[in-house]
């Protein structure tokens, strides 16, 4: 245990614990509307693919940015038309979104596997602030997504919570027949957000593929975008406490590196189902919370979460 | 529109859809749909793959004509192998689904399985076929029914979401197996590569088919579709499963104890994704290896609702699904990417969901139109 550095591992574990940060943002502006889209998986491989294979193309990281955020929306388009046009099951239907992207980030990203990211997000020092001791190299030392995401966390949160367009959205997702009384258009609503939910979630993606792990490989996400889903349960649908589990699953990743690093006699394979587990035991202590204060295991989710909304009465 | 006449409204829209159209033709467009809706969603499906194909500038029709051949004529019994694990995993998949309990889990449960079986095979090498493979059948059960039990009891007890605790189980176990493949259980001369040694000969499920590689698990898939079919549809417990997935609340009002049955069937359910990893890697590889699932575990859960949950369909479109899976090597034989499969797998769920949806609107909104016009003219 001696060998570990603190503040590296700290550091690291924001930049990795930001990919899963963007995903489950994305994911609880998509439930709060009430549609609940499972493909975050495959959201994250294409919109990292499509970043990567744009950065390649033009020289651009920006551009790359762009793509994924356009991937992921294209994506979560199709999960919206399935749900909220035609009612599809909600789940089942995000399964085959996973399906879908990972097919396809695994067909057109073939030949870029193995390839290093022409362009990345570099760590850039903020002047001052990174000298300061500690907080420095943990938070100033970061890549633009990192900082991107300091700035998006508040903002979301004053969006849903704080003005008229949140409340919207919040409406639609608890009580989409009282939404639809208001004059606000349900099915809309719901397009808007998963769609808009679906450009963050590719944009994780591209944090990965341009940002912490700047390379192109095969199911390079293993298993984050679920993790995401996870979190949001975790998160309570409240983009401060997606913060902390984001954070909570980067500092996991970044502690077992660090233990295989510092050479721990625990072979790396059970040090590298640790992130896993440890996001069982944050919904079971999620569960566990609520059902002390409550009484019962409840579900915090939007009441309108996973239904599909057709209005029946106009006749 | 006052709460009454809402009620009034969609009363006399249901009261369309059963009466207005003669049951005959409800019957003709029933069959219509289970006929019309898959046929036509697979080809929309086959289409848009074409589609990408040609988009990436490769030859179609070649390489959708080839896939087809190769899976459906020449290599028919390489499919049959491949419908083997997929349709032990989905009869597992659609017990749970039964009840409305996502088990996305059954890949991790496949190598739970696959992990107990193994260990039996190395540590007894001696014992005759008559002994071991009952044992490695119960070993099989046992090790799917373990990594389906953690979910269960934290969706029964704390209503821990089980389509998160399944996933993420999956990913544990690939984990534990490329531990045990990399460490302990590597053969010593095997090269270095990451494999166990090869199981005794007894150890092995029989072929049954000369010159082919179809072995006893085909006969394990068949039993189990039928013990699913009698659980399912002919015992108070599988109604008791029904019940809970069509309205969770009536059941808990009807006495039904939904505790116990969430936790037996989310153990069964693992159970028979075990056996799936059992069969596999005793009857076709004969030694663990690293990749020995192709992703089974998510394909089974499309057969399962492809077939609408129904033990029976479940071996047929298993079936269509093995060719599927079988074209992995075909389509890298004509320089394609085997992501394909996965992807076309995706495209043909959605079309068949989308065909299926689009459907009932249609009834519904006819329906609808219908009690409105007779309003109009009372």
């Amino acid at each position: 245990m001696a060998d570990i550095d603190f503040i590296k591992t700290l550091a690291t574990a924001l930049a990795a614990g930001t990919p899963v940060l963007y995903a489950t943002l994305g994911e609880i502006l998509t439930e709060r509307s009430g549609v609940l889209n499972l493909g975050l998986e495959g959201m994250m491989l294409v919109g990292g693919m499509a970043g990567f294979a744009a950065t390649a193309a033009t020289g651009n990281v920006f551009v790359g940015v762009l793509v994924s955020l356009a991937a992921g929306a294209a994506l979560a388009l199709i999960h919206a038309f399935f749900t909220c046009s035609i009612g599809v099951n909600q789940v089942v239907s995000g399964l085959s979104l996973t399906l879908v992207g990972t097919g396809i980030a695994a067909y057109f990203g073939k030949p870029l596997v193995g390839q290093a990211a022409k362009d990345s997000f570099q760590a850039i020092k903020s002047p001052v602030l990174s000298d300061l001791p500690v907080v420095g190299p943990i938070l100033f030392s970061q890549n633009l997504f990192v900082y991107f995401s300091f700035l998006l966390v508040p903002a979301l949160f004053f969006f849903i919570y704080r003005t008229r367009a949140g409340l919207n959205l919040r409406a639609v997702g608890e009580s989409p027949s009282t939404a639809d009384a208001q004059g606000i258009s349900v099915v809309g609503t719901r397009y808007l957000y998963t769609m808009a939910g679906g450009a963050l979630v590719g944009m994780g993606g591209a944090a990965i593929s341009l940002g912490s792990n700047p390379n192109w490989q095969d199911n390079i996400t293993a298993g984050r975008g679920w993790i995401a889903v996870g979190l949001v349960i975790f998160a309570l649908w409240n983009p401060w406490r997606a913060l902390i589990g984001a954070y909570l699953f980067g500092g996991m990743e970044a502690f077992q590196f660090s233990l295989q690093v510092a050479g721990v006699p625990i072979s790396s394979y059970f040090l590298r189902m640790l992130p896993y587990l440890l996001t069982i035991a944050a919904l079971i202590f999620t569960q566990w919370r609520l059902k002390d204060r409550t009484g019962r295991a409840s579900s915090a989710a939007p009441s309108g979460l996973g239904l599909f909304y057709l209005r029946r009465e106009r006749g | 529109m006052s709460l009454k006449q809402r009620v009034v409204k969609e009363i006399e829209v249901q009261k369309y859809l059963i009466t207005s159209l003669p049951p005959r033709r409800i019957y003709l467009s029933t069959a219509v749909l289970a006929v019309v809706t898959p046929v036509l969603s697979v080809a929309v499906a086959l289409l848009i793959a074409a589609l990408l194909l040609f988009s990436t500038g490769k030859d179609a029709l070649f390489i959708l004509t080839e896939i087809f051949h190769t899976s459906f004529i020449e290599n028919f019994s390489e499919t049959v192998v491949k419908a083997i694990p997929l349709s032990l995993a989905a009869l597992g998949v659609a017990l749970a689904f039964r009840a409305r309990l996502w088990n996305i889990g059954a890949e991790g449960q496949f190598y739970g399985g696959v992990l107990v079986s193994t260990a039996l095979a190395l540590s007894f090498p001696n014992l005759p076929a008559p002994v071991i493979i009952p044992m490695m059948v119960a070993g099989g059960l046992l090790g799917g029914g373990i990594w389906g039990l953690l979910p269960g009891l934290l969706r029964a007890w704390l209503d821990v979401n089980e389509i998160i605790s399944s996933l993420m189980l999956n990913y544990v176990a690939l984990l534990l197996t490329d531990y045990f493949i990399f460490g302990p259980w590597k053969d010593p001369n095997g090269r270095n590569f990451p494999v166990t040694a090869s199981f005794s000969d007894a150890a092995r499920l029989p072929v049954l088919v000369d010159g082919t590689r179809i072995h006893l698990g085909l006969v394990f898939a068949i039993a189990a579709a039928g013990v699913v079919w009698i659980l399912v549809s002919r015992t108070k417990w599988g109604f008791e499963l029904k019940v809970m997935g069509d309205n969770l609340k009536a059941a808990r009002y009807a006495g039904i104890n939904i505790t116990r049955n969430i936790v037996i069937a989310f153990v069964l359910s693992g159970a028979l994704a075990g056996l799936a990893g059992m069969s596999e890697v005793t009857g076709v590889a004969g030694r663990l290896q690293q990749n020995l699932s192709p992703g089974y575990g998510y394909t089974a859960i499309i057969i399962a609702w492809l077939a609408r949950l129904n033990p029976w369909a479940i071996i047929l479109v298993a079936i269509l699904f093995g060719g599927l899976v079988s074209s992995g090597f075909t389509m890298q034989r004509v320089g394609v990417s085997s992501g394909l499969v996965t992807l076309l797998q995706g495209i043909v769920l959605f079309c068949v969901l989308g065909g299926e949806s689009l459907y009932r609107r249609l009834v519904y909104q006819t329906a609808l139109r219908r009690s409105n016009q007779s309003q109009v003219k009372e």
